[in-house]
């Protein structure tokens, strides 16, 4: 007895999954997002369902190479994806997007032509991508537990701040850092430049606290660490949270950097993608999701929305770039590059 | 012969999950250990150990695993020894209390210890009220170490509590009887009758802590690369699932060995009923 009910329970369990897989969702069908985590504002998802009938399934990556790997492999039938502008470029090579028809994304045209141009140097002629955030890279740092103001990236070589310093725990990043400050480019493939930044970052290794991603904005709300290298787009919501951290863009240059809807090449859902790249692109629905992330917005007609002047106006949402000098975006340096980084990145990290 | 049908019926769901789950993704890992990006057969991600990076990596987590695993036993045999000679229900509560914090997600355990440990955190406000020097292990291979001897200490405790457990006081009360002392009795009764236990412990505590790399990450601050560390990283990070595959092939060597010695001195399989 016990027998036939365990097999009737399997029985019962498997075609539960099968039916689950066969369902078409909503009633205008779904659409598959792979997105960064904590990159969007929930509702918005919600609104867009209940607008347009279509499902959204959604899921989350931590990092580009996480990303990639799943996409390549066709293991999961995405449909949208926010790669950054290194993984954009090295997907159009690769062959994993299609091209966008601009004429069913209208909204598009809210995005700020300057973002258009600074994607080409990804995404020549615009073809592939629609810019959703941008920002810089620079050093958050804590007021009461430094000397002077920083401007350099010389602090984090800095011996007073011995164990005061996080750095961050990816590759392409941490090279940026010692590159820009020996003042190279960060997309070099010379290998004597890299060279110096490895033996840069080998001797800045004992006065680093900790290597890390995300954790260095809680790290550095709770008093952690003096310095921490951080993405612009924590820095608002970090300031709220502690008052006496300070974000600065150093003179040496930084990354600039863009994350962009694209669609993939095998979607099977085009239409719904369209739809959702264009939804995401309204104003109101761009700002909703820049409150919620705290992410610079490259759409126009949303910063023209914020209420809150000091935040429209703000250096470090919004800065103007002209200022600064040597800014650059990261550009997919093929296999065989990425693979002389990540040697030299593992040489650091085993030392 | 009904009962031999019956028999591998009731077991396939075992075999179906053995082979979905085991044994496919072993072979998958063999096949990309043993081949290059174009497919083509190759031993070059296994010899990948000896450049000097992977084998710091190996060199330092087989020391870290090493020391936690003594350190481990050390903790675990007397504690097991005073569980063993309770009676009564007490032993179990006190088991129980032992596997509760493992009711809990691996993963939220390790980050609690970092909250502990950091510069401003819980320990450090207390000592700092005592006006006691602070600790200022965080991001160091002693945090590691804590960690691992945290989380896998339930791992040593257990089998070998079972094994002291299942002696028969009967054969130390004759030991007693023939003359010998609390110290004979535990080195020539006790101690050897326990090995099973002390070896499948010994086993648990020192496999999970090789291949770690969340707890070095999460309480080493990514400052010490342990070589779970490096295979996550050619997975996650570098995408090179070959180079990936060929040092976890490695690293199954060195648990296989730990394998067979278990399995030499634990025929019965005492030690390991968890």
């Amino acid at each position: 007895m016990k027998k036939i009910v365990s097999l009737l329970l399997s029985v019962a369990i498997c075609a539960m999954v099968l039916s689950a897989c066969g369902s078409s969702g909503g009633e205008n069908g779904v659409v598959y997002v792979y997105n960064w985590g904590e990159y969007i504002d929930p509702e918005t998802i919600e609104m867009f369902e209940e607008e347009t009938g279509i499902d959204v399934i959604y899921e989350e990556y931590e990092t580009n190479e996480i990303m990639y790997p799943k996409i390549e492999a066709g293991a999961a039938n995405y449909d949208v994806v926010c790669p950054s502008d290194y993984m954009i470029q090295k997907m159009i090579e690769n062959d994993l997007l299609q091209e966008l028809n601009w004429d069913n994304i209208p909204n598009a045209s809210n995005i700020g032509d300057q973002y258009y141009e600074q994607s080409e140097q990804f995404d020549p002629g615009n073809k592939y991508s629609v810019p959703y955030c941008w920002g810089t890279v620079g050093i958050l740092y804590n007021k009461t537990m430094v000397d002077e103001p920083i401007t350099s990236w010389s602090v984090l070589w800095d011996e007073k701040y011995e164990n005061n310093i996080l750095m961050q725990d990816s590759v392409r990043d941490a090279f940026m850092v010692a590159l820009k400050l020996n003042g190279h480019s960060m997309n070099t493939l010379d290998e004597t430049e890299l060279q110096e930044a490895k033996d840069l970052l080998i001797e800045q290794k004992p006065l680093v606290q900790a290597y890390v991603v995300d954790q260095v904005r809680d790290k550095m709300i709770g008093g952690e660490a003096a310095i921490g290298v951080i993405y612009s787009g924590e820095a608002i919501y970090t300031q709220r949270e502690n008052p006496d951290l300070v974000y600065v863009i150093p003179d040496e240059g930084t990354n600039v950097w863009i994350d962009s809807w694209c669609i993939l090449k095998d979607a099977e859902n085009v239409e719904n993608a369209e739809k959702f790249i264009d939804f995401m692109c309204r104003p109101e629905i761009a700002l909703m999701n820049f409150e919620y992330i705290t992410y610079s917005t490259p759409n126009d007609a949303a910063k023209e929305l914020i209420e809150d002047e000091d935040i429209r106006n703000s250096d470090i949402a919004f800065p103007d770039l002209s200022q600064y000098n040597n800014l650059e975006t990261f550009q997919y340096l093929g296999d065989k590059g990425d693979e002389v980084y990540n040697n030299l990145w593992k040489e650091i990290k085993a030392e | 012969m009904k009962n031999k049908k019956l028999n591998s019926l009731m077991a396939s769901p075992y075999l179906i999950w053995s082979i979905a789950f085991i044994i496919i993704p072993l072979l998958m890992v063999f096949y990309y250990g043993l081949t290059d990006k174009d497919g083509s057969f190759t031993f070059e991600n296994i010899t990948a150990i000896t450049t000097p990076e992977h084998m710091k990596a190996l060199g330092i987590a087989l020391l870290l695993s090493l020391i936690s695993t003594v350190i481990c036993l050390l903790l675990a045999y007397p504690l097991a020894m005073i569980l063993a000679n309770m009676n009564g229900n007490k032993d179990r509560f006190i088991v129980l209390i032992f596997i509760l914090p493992m009711w809990m997600n691996f993963l939220l355990r390790t980050l609690a210890w970092q909250t502990l440990l950091e510069r401003s955190g819980v320990i450090n406000q207390v000592l700092e009220f005592l006006h006691l020097p602070a600790l200022e292990i965080i991001n160091t291979p002693y945090a590691i170490i804590l960690g691992m001897v945290y989380n896998f200490l339930p791992f040593m405790i257990l089998p070998i509590y079972n094994v002291l457990n299942k002696i028969d006081r009967n054969v130390i009360n004759a030991a007693k009887d023939l003359g010998a002392n609390n110290v004979r009795t535990f080195l020539s009764i006790t101690l050897p009758l326990s090995v099973p236990g002390i070896i499948s412990g010994i086993t648990m505590v020192f496999v999970p802590a090789l291949t770690t790399f969340i707890i070095s990450n999460l309480l080493g601050g990514s400052k010490i690369l342990l070589i779970g560390n490096v295979i996550e990283q050619e997975f996650l990070q570098t995408s090179n699932w070959h180079l990936g595959s060929g040092l976890s092939m490695v690293l199954m060597l060195f648990i296989i060995i730990s394998m067979i010695i278990t399995a030499i001195f634990d025929k019965d399989g005492e030690g390991s009923a968890l």
